[in-house]
């Protein structure tokens, strides 16, 4: 039964679970207000691309996804990178990491 | 010697005196100064003779050195030349120009000598003396139109050569406003002669002059001749331009005496003789201008007898002997005309400087009520003055007389003339006798009035030989054009005038000669009734001096009408003047800043008003606009999806 | 390679200037290269042949094959001088803004050259896109120039300027854009050369506003109208000038407003024949009505350089009016008059930027007596003022004449109104003169303290070439019109079925381009 549920397990498996992780990541994007839970939420979106990514690949044999998947963490790594160093930054400007502090690009 | 290198010596001399003074416009030695200007006159004057010695010298019908310099604008069919002409008309002109341009600058060493500017004042003299040059001798009106503008400039310049003194820069410009106006008309002149007849070369005009009278307002031949006209008018101090040259006195007054009275205000005449045989075939122009010339003779006359300051009386005296001038032309008479320019330029500039020469002894008084009795002071500018004052109410044999008596004679007999314009005409030699015996009394004779604090004495010789000169002249110039009617009592003199300049005059169309007993009666009603005048003037200022106080009391309305000229300036301020600078203040505040610059505002306020419609989504929380791109998204997809 | 010299010399000399390390020197640097710019151009009369109507000196690459855009520049009579008069004006800037720009001289400099890169490319572009971009860029260099260089209301001015010009060009790249399809549908493949638009056949339907050509006519039209600028749409002008400093007015007034003006006569007017020939009463009118207005106006400004502002409106009224007789006369007036506008209001505008340095006022009810103080400035002033109201012999005369003797020709009711502009032109002027050179000695005339000094020697040069210009062209026009009649009598003849050719001689630098047509 477990392993018949494991073995039956599709693409569409797949494809629910990265878009339940992109939903919550998004609505972590949305919503929180931590500069720190907002970087950690992008990574959850852009981790469940990833997701998306491998299982596309897996199901269709080829390896063009792995290839994005690479790439992606690359960018998702560099970007944690910025983005944590521009967290400390604006913390160490403002003492505050709360993202309705800045309103700046209100019209 | 060769025609191109004297014509260039001619026009170019006075340029050269000009740039050399105008170099050393800092310097103040009069002396210097008005040696270089003086010797480019005498330079120009020569040549003025070689080359008029040389158009003597050709066969009468084909008088004419034309030179060509350089091609000056060319399009399409439109070409002008930088083309001079010496022929019978233009060779009076240079004559007349240089020879008394000469005299004039010789009286001004002396009459400039104390001022500071005297090295400017030469080179401007100078420079007018080479735009008037231009004027007479260009080929074509365009040429013409070169020295026309470039006299009232210089004209504007002397007028306003004391610039410190706002009055006087104030006329220097009304001159040169005024004369404008004249030279838009001009403008558009030249515009209808070359569309009409493509050339605005004087001969070629000439001979495409048409045969028959053009009888329409709007033909353009009386159009194009009355623009031209009006261009005369400004240049010439005509009705209703003619407010300019009473102001421009304001100038050192050897300037009145070359501009303002032998040469720049005659261009307007010249000009119109030079068309003749356009102007004769426009009878409605012909007819504007004897009115208009009759007109300024009659007014500018009656305000002349009004005026108390020396130079003023002669300026309305010129404006009423150059209105003479255009009635002579009115009337087809162009030979007389250019005969009286001639000798008015003789007999006025005499009596400008002459008047000069009494300013400068006065001390720059200018005020005949501060005179009186100076011929005891000032023999020879009384003599000379005398003469002239002779020569301009028209005494026989002095020069005035005949030029002034031809223009009478061709007026009534003339089929363009009348009676009545024969009457304003007798009219205004009348008046003219009376202001300016007046004239003479009150300076020179009767009793003195000259302040304690003056001491009138004789100018140098400098200023009085020009004065001698140009009294001779007054007295034996008229003796070139005297009428058969009495040269053939008086041994067959011939009328050389009239011989020369019959090429170039066109004939008056039905001229019937006019016969001897009214030639003979018209010379003796205008004389008889100038010798009235003039003894009516001398009982007045002379042996009674309380009379015309009298006189006046009992008309007091008039008098005070005609001695604040007519309020025709008032009137040009309060009707077009101010209006106008009411009419731009008010464009410029209401029209300009108020409404086309603020509509500019409308339409920015238009479209911030339209951003600011959809201002309130930008909230500057990022996470909205997450939020929007999300939503974006998702609507785009289930387009995608659903479609 | 001569026109690409000309047009990119600049910018490698704004580089130079940039990277310059002494600033002491960059004045002089600065000079000599714009005085080496102007030699080079010098050097199109070695190629260029007066009696073509074609143009010359083409150079034609290939820039974006897929929508036909190529790097096309090309001259002719009618882009000749006004290629001249800008670098010949860009030394005479320089040396003119010596002492009054003070701050950030690099940068000045550097703006300066581009903008001269931009005007000239203008003047030179032939293909609609490569047009359109120098058209733009020349805005940059001028909006900073106002905007830092300028006066107390400086970012306002510069704002105005921008956002007015800006309005304008982007109707026409709209336009520019649509011809470029009709180009594809009329032969296939997308051309923006002008040769292809002007051999267009834009459909035009008389009596209705919204027929094509009418709607792309007025497009360009109102791009140009702006940049000229005519009545009504003028407003920006005497803002901006009055804001600019000294170098800013001369060149804008020298060049950027001729940009206007030829774009008339270049784009507007060839490409749509009809349209222009229908609404050529509208633009004589407006001609007409900015002579008066402006000059009006001008009369009763309090600023010297307002009064002129307005004077270039006036005067630009004349070159519109003379454009849009379409006759031979009317046309080389215009083309005369924007050489003469350039030449004595940028004079103008030097020499009030002259006085301003001593004073710091430019209020003419301040002023008074200047003639018996600074007599050298007042002679320049006086025969600049000479030319400035078209006195015979000046430069000023011959366009003046030229524009009003075409247009009486086209259309005599017009130049019955135009010649009261003769009379106004002087009176506004003659006016000032008084009131600033004559009588009284005024307030900042009189200042014992602070005696004004007459022009120095480097003021002098600045004015000298001008004045001998305004004296050569008054005299000799025919060294300056043999140049350009062709070309317009091209035009004038040609009109309703323009067809500008490379002029033959040129074959040789055609065989480089590749691809386009």
């Amino acid at each position: 039964m477990n392993s018949d549920f494991i073995n039956n397990i599709g693409l569409t498996h797949y494809l629910v679970l990265a878009a339940m992780l992109f939903v919550t990541g998004m609505a972590g994007v949305l919503f929180r207000r931590n500069v720190i839970v907002l970087l950690m939420s992008i990574e959850l979106m852009l981790n469940s691309v990833n997701l998306t990514f491998v299982a596309f690949s897996k199901f269709l044999g080829i390896l063009d996804g792995h290839i994005m998947v690479f790439f992606v963490m690359t960018i998702a790594a560099a970007e944690a990178a910025v983005g944590l160093a521009l967290a400390v930054t604006i913390f160490k400007r403002f003492n505050e990491v709360n993202i309705r502090f800045f309103e700046h690009l209100k019209g | 010697m060769n025609h191109s290198l004297l014509m260039a010596l001619l026009i170019l001399a006075p340029f050269v005196g000009f740039l050399i003074n105008g170099t050393r416009y800092k310097k103040h030695s009069g002396n210097v100064a008005g040696s270089i200007a003086t010797a480019a006159m005498v330079v120009s004057f020569v040549s003025a003779i070689l080359l008029v010695l040389d158009v003597v010298a050709m066969p009468a019908e084909s008088r004419r050195i034309a030179v060509t310099f350089f091609e000056w604008m060319a399009i399409d069919k439109f070409k002008v030349n930088a083309g001079f002409v010496v022929d019978q008309i233009s060779s009076i002109m240079i004559l007349v120009i240089t020879g008394v341009g000469t005299l004039i600058h010789l009286f001004s060493i002396g009459y400039m000598h104390h001022d500071k500017g005297v090295a400017k004042y030469f080179a401007y003299l100078n420079l007018f003396i080479f735009n008037m040059l231009l004027l007479v001798l260009g080929d074509s009106l365009l040429v013409m139109f070169v020295g026309w503008e470039g006299v009232g400039l210089c004209s504007y310049l002397l007028i306003g050569f004391w610039f410190t003194d706002k009055e006087k820069a104030a006329a220097g410009m009304k001159a040169f406003i005024t004369n404008r106006v004249g030279d838009a008309a001009f403008l558009l002149g030249m515009f209808v002669l070359f569309m009409t007849f493509g050339t605005l070369n004087f001969s070629e005009l000439n001979a495409l002059a048409p045969t028959t009278m053009e009888s329409s307002w709007l033909g353009a031949v009386t159009l194009g001749t009355l623009f031209l006209f009006i261009g005369a008018t400004g240049k010439s101090a005509q009705i209703p331009l003619y407010v300019w040259l009473p102001d421009a006195m304001a100038g050192p007054t050897p300037v009145s005496a070359l501009i303002h009275a032998a040469t720049m205000v005659t261009a307007g005449v010249y000009m119109i003789v030079r068309l003749n045989p356009l102007f004769i075939m426009a009878p409605n122009t012909m007819m504007v201008i004897a009115i208009i010339g009759a007109a300024t003779a009659v007014l500018a006359a009656t305000i002349g007898m009004t005026q108390w300051d020396i130079k003023k009386v002669l300026a309305y005296s010129t404006v009423s002997q150059l209105g003479y001038m255009f009635l002579a032309c009115g009337v087809g008479a162009f030979g007389a005309a250019m005969f009286h320019l001639m000798t008015h330029a003789f007999f006025k500039a005499l009596m400008f400087l002459g008047s000069g020469s009494v300013i400068h002894a006065m001390h720059e008084e200018q005020d005949i009520r501060k005179m009186g009795a100076l011929k005891k002071y000032l023999p020879i500018t009384h003599v000379t003055f005398f003469l002239g004052w002779l020569a301009i109410i028209g005494a026989p044999p002095f020069a005035g007389f005949f030029s002034k008596d031809e223009i009478l004679a061709y007026t009534f007999n003339s089929p363009l003339g009348s009676p009545w314009l024969w009457a304003a005409g007798a009219l205004g030699a009348t008046l003219t006798a009376f202001y300016m015996t007046r004239l003479m009394a009150l300076t020179f004779w009767g009793k003195s009035r000259v302040p304690s604090s003056v001491h009138p004495h004789e100018s140098p010789a400098i200023m009085t030989i020009p004065l001698i000169v140009l009294a001779i002249l007054s007295v034996i110039g008229g003796w070139i054009g005297i009428p058969h009617v009495i040269g053939e009592h008086l041994g067959h003199i011939p009328n050389v005038w009239e011989h020369w300049l019959h090429p170039m005059i066109s004939p008056i169309p039905g001229w019937q000669a006019i016969d001897h007993t009214t030639e003979w009666t018209l010379m003796g009603v205008s004389v008889g009734l100038a010798t009235v005048s003039a003894i009516v003037a001398y009982q007045f200022y002379v042996k009674s001096p309380e009379a015309p106080k009298k006189f006046v009391e009992s008309i007091k309305p008039v008098y005070n009408l005609v001695y604040n000229k007519y309020f025709v300036d008032e009137a040009y301020f309060a009707g077009i003047i101010n209006p106008l600078v009411n009419i731009s203040k008010n464009t410029w505040y209401y029209i300009d800043v108020n409404f086309i610059d603020k509509m500019t505002y409308w339409a920015g306020d238009l479209m911030r008003g339209m951003g600011s419609m959809v201002r309130s989504t930008q909230t500057g929380n990022m996470q909205q606009y997450a939020m929007y791109i999300g939503i974006g998204i998702v609507v785009a997809l289930s387009f995608v999806i659903m479609g | 390679m001569v026109l690409s010299s000309i047009v990119f010399l600049p910018l490698l000399f704004a580089l130079i200037v940039a990277v310059w390390p002494k600033q002491s020197t960059l004045r002089p640097l600065a000079l000599g290269l714009s005085l080496i710019e102007f030699l080079v151009s010098l050097g199109i009369f070695r190629h260029f042949n007066p009696a073509s109507t074609g143009l010359q000196l083409v150079e034609k690459y290939t820039w974006i094959e897929r929508f036909g855009i190529q790097y096309f520049m090309g001259i002719d009579g009618i882009s000749l001088w006004l290629v001249l008069l800008t670098t010949f004006l860009t030394p005479i800037i320089i040396l003119g803004s010596w002492s009054s720009i003070t701050e950030r001289v690099k940068g000045f400099h550097v703006a300066l050259f581009i903008l001269q890169t931009a005007m000239l490319g203008t003047f030179l572009a032939m293909d609609a896109i490569f047009f359109y971009v120098f058209w733009e860029l020349s805005l940059v260099p001028m909006y900073f120039m106002v905007g830092i260089w300028g006066g107390a209301r400086r970012i306002y001015a510069t704002v105005k300027f921008f956002i007015y010009t800006m309005a304008g060009s982007v109707l026409m790249l709209v336009a520019i854009i649509y011809m470029m399809y009709l180009t594809q549908e009329a032969t296939g493949t997308m051309s923006a050369s002008l040769l292809d638009f002007y051999s267009l056949k834009i459909p035009f339907v008389g009596g209705t506003f919204f027929s094509l050509q009418t709607l792309l006519f007025f497009a360009f039209a109102l791009a140009f109208a702006i940049k000229v600028p005519v009545f009504p749409l003028h407003t920006w002008l005497p803002d901006a000038h009055v804001e600019a400093p000294t170098p800013g007015s001369v060149i804008l007034a020298g060049v950027m407003l001729k940009m206007g003006t030829y774009g008339f006569m270049r784009w507007v007017i060839p490409l749509f024949p009809e349209a222009s020939e229908y609404w050529a009463w509208l633009f004589m009118l407006i001609g007409v009505v900015g002579i008066i207005y402006g000059a009006l106006v001008a009369m009763v400004q309090p600023d010297v350089k307002k009064l002129v502002a307005y004077s270039s409106v006036s005067h630009m009224g004349y070159i519109l009016l003379g454009l849009f007789t379409f006759n031979a006369y009317g046309m080389a007036g215009g083309l005369y008059q924007m050489l003469n506008h350039g030449i004595s209001t940028g004079a103008l505008f030097l020499l009030i930027g002259m006085i301003y340095e001593r004073t710091h006022s430019r209020e003419i009810s301040k002023y008074g007596g200047l003639a018996g103080v600074l007599p050298i400035f007042t002679i320049a002033f006086f025969i600049i003022t000479l030319s400035s109201i078209a006195v015979p012999m000046t430069n000023g005369f011959v366009g003046e004449f030229f524009i009003l003797l075409g247009t009486f020709q086209a259309q005599p009711v017009f130049a019955y109104f135009a010649i009261t502009g003769v009379v106004l032109g002087a009176v506004y002027m003659l006016w000032m003169f008084k009131r600033v050179f004559f009588g009284e000695k005024g307030e900042l005339v009189k200042d014992e303290h602070h005696p004004l000094h007459d022009l120095n020697a480097r003021e002098i040069a600045v004015l000298v070439p001008l004045i001998i210009m305004v004296f050569w062209m008054g005299l000799f026009p025919n060294h300056f019109l043999n140049y350009s009649k062709a070309s317009i009598d091209f035009l004038v003849n040609n009109r309703s079925n323009y067809n500008l050719t490379i002029h033959p001689g040129d074959a040789s630098s055609v065989q480089h381009a590749q691809g386009g047509n």
